[in-house]
């Protein structure tokens, strides 16, 4: 075993690298975002570009705490801190405070704390910690139940907060379960659900349930001698159809006004520019005004001057795609896309399950966020409020993302110390 | 490390990857393919504000100002911006209490909690500096600089005209013009709409959701800048107008006062008027609709151009000159008159006067029997059979002086009166079978012809200048050039000889000397004039009088007309006098007479 000389030594700097990119990036950009020239010091602690660099400056130092923690603290007090958070989740629905609707925040003095935001992070702290254990099959039943208390849990405590977005990121832990093998099918299930969901909204469900009913009936043409299949395509084709009437159930009777709007803005049924297309609409406006090159930092006019909402924080994609253009665009997707795969490559070199899982996790959730924040600027999914991991504005997310990746740098600098 | 299921990191990459492909096409397609997101953008964000010049200034002949621009101050809210102020020193300020600021306050804030409101109209000048000063204490309140065309001398109102928020028929032809500009509505203001108004410039501002403004759009690399409109300098002779239009108060009618030499028109009063000041700021469609509504006295209605009477007996003037051209009547010419003419069935009355006359007596005199028979000549001149042909000649002639047609000048909305035609009579008489007995009466002005108080003046000028005219008009001068358009400094002529206004001139200095004008006389200033009473259906005949000073080197004629004034002696031979030495003299020494004529009331029926 190889002794670790000091915190820096063997850590991946290209993953470092991307961080702290990202997070450049990010500080710029929401300093562009809400510039004024009443308030050009970038370093005005008054604003929140000032603020936000302050909580860069804390991440950062929170991630050299991280590295210099023993590597086998984690694994070791991973179900410690999973309970820890759940009781904040737990606090924080009778105590916390609400902003925007969502009752997910502690207010202490003027600083606001996120639980939901560290959830993410000690959910994947606790199911890498338990399927690493030896032994464990993700084929048994058992294991598939107690995974999905794991990450079940949480998410329902944070959709009572009324925080559906972070919830949804709960979603994301399917790439882990899926790389540690559960079964590949739940990935197209996941697809052909998602497909079906929007294909109802769109089109009569009696086409496509007729639909359906003619795919079953070519497939059945080439299997009709076997009858196991022959049931299980009974079962699937019953199981669809019957999605489809579920679908229009829990779009009118389950989701919120203000969801299914966001939805039927998607995909194109509410068009009303003004009311509940508008935030879509003006994101698309700012982004697609960047042009190649963008209009310049600092020049962006959609953004800066409240046409786009939210416009540090889930939007400030906007302010890229408007002042960087669709160059800089393409480079934070690009940035975000590198640092998915290294993740990936650097947890498959581990010797430690728990470093590999947990590695996953870290892919997933990041991925997840970057997935649907960008989407949702782009017109290509509804409007969710998650915040783009290290750029968004916010102290919670950016120090739980820091974290949750600087365990995995630290995990990754040891792997040789681990078995 | 080969693990189990480490190929799934494939399946796994190639999802992440995947997506990134997409949203990269997607951005390809919003920010590159797509270009309707950048003009949503502009139009999000910038805001075109035309920068408005001054509108230029009105002067009359001898510089004194007319119309200028009187810069007013609104004081504007911004209901969201007002926080923590005192209000009382405000009101105190304003002078208002503290209800008041309260009811406007909300009443801006029911507008928008943003865009800025008028909380107080037209803050006086001495107030603007003070309040500007402490505007600093009242963060949403600012000072709205506008301006407001204004009328020094309240003279003049139809001629100067004003301006108004331009119509939906404009916007639709003409792209110079947005929703919510002016434009000369009438007079002056609209005839010289292009020079007065200059050119627009444009202020590219950016603003914010709420509309705040945020600065200039590039610098102002795409703003224009403004031109300010031309000055012009009018024909008016201010004092002359003020005079005239005092001269006709309490009167309908109109007096057109000419240079002859020129065509400048000196005055152009027509009355009732009214304040042209009531017709600029914020309640000028309050007032205009008050002054529409006034049907008994109209006095928007500008009777110089747009009222349309019968010459009368200052048209007889014409026939002498017509005679003579076409060698039917000669200055020793003399026709009997026995209270009248009689011929056939026509029986055309006249007063009692030495009789008979020659032409300058029957002028002097105004003979009703010699213009019959003057006319008759005329018409006659080839014979009855060509009655026509004779009738058009006679037509043509009258036609030559401006009569029966428009001058097209730069006096919006004239009308054209009305000199009958061949065809005319044809329709009504039977083709052929009229005669010049069937017309007799338009030999003494009257019948289907009609003039405007402003052919009259020119008609006047004609005479003055023995056959010639200027197309009478009302600017002189436009800018710094002092160029007028060509056509107003081109001879008109008459198909009238000179020599034939002799007899005629010499005929109108007996109506001052000893005839129907002699209550106008003037100590030595030599004068010639014509009266003419109109008959009107609806009361009393209207007074007429054209006059011209001084006659051996003519610098002024006019015509006066005032409605339902009787014989032209009563009230228009006074007035044009009174206007005519004001004009030479400066002063009116007759003060009795001016007395009686400004107090003097004239309101039938």
């Amino acid at each position: 075993m190889r002794e670790q000389k000091n915190i820096f030594s063997n850590i991946d700097w290209i993953t470092v690298g991307i961080y702290l990119a990202l997070v450049t990036i990010g500080w710029l950009n929401i300093y562009a975002s809400v510039y004024s020239e009443d308030h050009n010091n970038i370093f005005d602690f008054s604003q929140i570009f000032g603020k936000q660099m302050i909580w860069i400056a804390c991440a950062i130092v929170i991630s050299l705490i991280i590295l210099s923690i023993d590597i086998k603290f984690f694994p070791a007090f991973a179900n410690y801190i999973y309970a820890f958070v759940m009781l904040l989740l737990i606090a924080v629905l009778l105590l916390g405070n609400v902003t925007a609707g969502s009752k997910s925040w502690f207010l202490i003095g003027s600083f606001k704390l996120q639980p939901a935001e560290f959830a993410k992070l000690a959910t994947t702290l606790a199911l890498a910690k338990y399927l690493s254990t030896i032994d464990i099959k993700i084929q048994d039943i058992k294991t598939k139940m107690i995974s999905f208390l794991i990450l079940g849990f949480p998410a329902g405590l944070i959709l009572l907060q009324n925080d559906t977005g972070s919830a949804l990121v709960y979603i994301s832990f399917v790439f882990l379960l899926y790389r540690e093998g559960l079964s590949g099918n739940v990935l197209i299930i996941g697809l052909v659900a998602i497909v079906l969901f929007l294909l109802t909204l769109l089109i009569d469900k009696f086409i496509i349930i007729g639909v359906l009913a003619g795919i079953a009936l070519i497939l059945f043409f080439y299997i009709r001698k076997r009858r196991k299949e022959i049931i299980t395509l009974i079962g699937i084709f019953l199981l669809t159809a019957g999605s489809v009437y579920m679908v229009d159930y829990v779009y009118n009777n389950v989701l919120e006004p203000h969801q299914r709007n966001r939805i039927a803005v998607l995909i194109g049924k509410e068009t009303d520019l003004k009311g509940v297309a508008y935030n879509v609409n003006q994101s698309k406006i700012a982004i697609g005004s960047g042009g190649f090159f963008g209009k310049g930092f600092l020049q962006g006019t959609q953004t800066k001057f409240d046409f786009v909402p939210a416009r540090s924080t889930d939007f400030i994609y906007c302010t890229v795609g408007e002042e960087w253009g669709f160059a800089g665009s393409a480079v934070v997707i690009a940035l975000y896309v590198m640092l998915f795969l290294r993740i990936i490559k650097l947890a498959e070199r581990q010797r430690s399950v728990f470093s590999r899982i947990y590695g996953y996790g870290v892919a997933s959730i990041l991925f997840f966020h970057f997935m649907i924040n960008i989407a949702m600027t782009i017109g290509l999914a509804p409007v969710i409020g998650i915040p783009l991991p290290f750029i968004s504005y916010g102290g919670s997310s950016l120090w739980a993302f820091t974290i949750l990746l600087f365990i995995f740098v630290k995990q990754d600098a040891c792997r040789l110390q681990l078995l | 490390m080969k693990t189990l299921y480490s190929e799934r990191r494939y399946v796994i990459s190639i999802i992440m990857i995947a997506i990134g492909v997409i949203f990269v096409v997607r951005l390809f397609y919003l920010q590159i393919i797509d270009d309707s997101y950048k003009a949503s953008a502009d139009r999000n964000v910038l805001r075109v504000l035309p920068q408005y010049p001054a509108r230029g200034l009105i002067y009359d002949r001898n510089g004194k100002i007319l119309v200028h621009n009187e810069a007013t101050y609104d004081l504007m809210v911004v209901p969201k911006e007002v926080k923590n102020i005192d209000t009382a020193s405000l009101c105190h300020i304003i002078g208002i209490n503290n209800e008041t600021y309260n009811s406007r306050l909300e009443k801006a804030r029911n507008y928008s909690n943003y865009a800025p409101s008028i909380f107080e109209r037209e803050i006086p000048q001495e107030l603007y500096g003070f309040l500007q000063e402490k505007l600093s204490n009242f963060p949403g309140f600012y000072i709205l600089a506008r301006t407001l065309r204004k009328y020094p001398y309240n003279i003049a109102a139809h001629t100067l005209g004003y301006i108004g928020e331009v119509n939906q028929d404009v916007l639709d032809n003409d792209s110079y013009y947005k929703p919510g500009d002016y434009i000369g509505v009438s007079g002056i203001e609209k005839s010289y709409e292009k020079e007065l108004r200059g050119k627009k410039g444009v202020k590219i501002m950016m603003v914010d959701v709420f509309n705040r403004e945020k600065g200039s759009f590039r610098n102002g690399l795409y703003d224009t800048v403004s031109v300010v409109g031309q000055d012009l300098t009018t024909t008016l002779d201010a004092d002359l107008q003020a005079y005239g239009e005092e001269l006709m108060k309490n009167k309908r009618g109109s007096i057109v006062a000419i240079e002859p030499r020129t065509g400048e028109i000196l005055a152009l009063v027509s009355s009732p008027s009214y304040d042209p000041n009531l017709l600029a700021g914020h309640d000028r469609s309050k007032n205009y609709f008050k002054l529409l509504k006034d049907i008994k006295q109209k006095p928007l209605f500008n009777r110089a151009l747009m009222a349309t009477y019968p010459p009368g007996s200052t048209f007889k003037i014409m026939n002498a000159l017509i005679g003579q051209q076409l060698g039917v009547l000669y200055p020793s010419t003399r026709f009997p008159c026995s209270l009248g003419f009689h011929m056939g069935i026509v029986d055309v009355k006249c007063h009692s006067h030495p009789s008979p006359c020659n032409l300058e007596e029957s002028i002097q005199n105004s003979c009703n029997s010699y213009y019959c028979y003057a006319f008759k000549a005329i018409i006659e001149k080839l014979g009855a059979k060509n009655t026509k042909t004779s009738f058009n000649v006679w037509r043509d002639i009258v036609m030559s002086f401006g009569f029966g047609k428009k001058f097209h000048n730069d006096l919006p909305n004239e009308l054209a009166g009305n000199i009958p035609t061949a065809d005319y009579y044809d329709k009504i008489h039977g083709t052929n079978v009229w005669r010049a007995l069937t017309i007799i009466s338009l030999g003494i002005g009257q019948g289907e012809i009609t003039v405007t108080p402003l052919q009259l003046a020119n008609f006047t000028a004609v005479i003055a200048n023995r056959g010639y005219y200027y197309i009478p008009h009302i600017v002189k001068g436009i800018g710094t050039s002092k160029f007028i358009d060509k056509k107003y400094t081109t001879k008109q002529i008459v198909k009238i000889d000179s020599g034939y206004f002799d007899a005629v001139l010499e005929g109108m200095r007996l109506v001052i000397d000893a005839g129907t004008g002699a209550g106008g006389k003037i100590e030595k200033i030599k004068m010639g004039g014509k009266t003419g009473t109109a008959q009107n259906p609806h009361g009393e005949p209207h007074s007429i009088f054209i006059l011209i000073a001084p006659l051996d080197n003519p610098k002024i004629v006019l015509s006066v007309i005032v409605e339902n004034g009787g014989w032209g002696a009563d009230w228009a031979v006074p007035i044009a006098s009174l206007m005519v030495e004001k004009y030479l003299n400066g002063v009116v020494k007759r003060v009795d007479m001016e007395k009686k004529m400004t107090e003097g009331s004239v309101y039938y029926p």
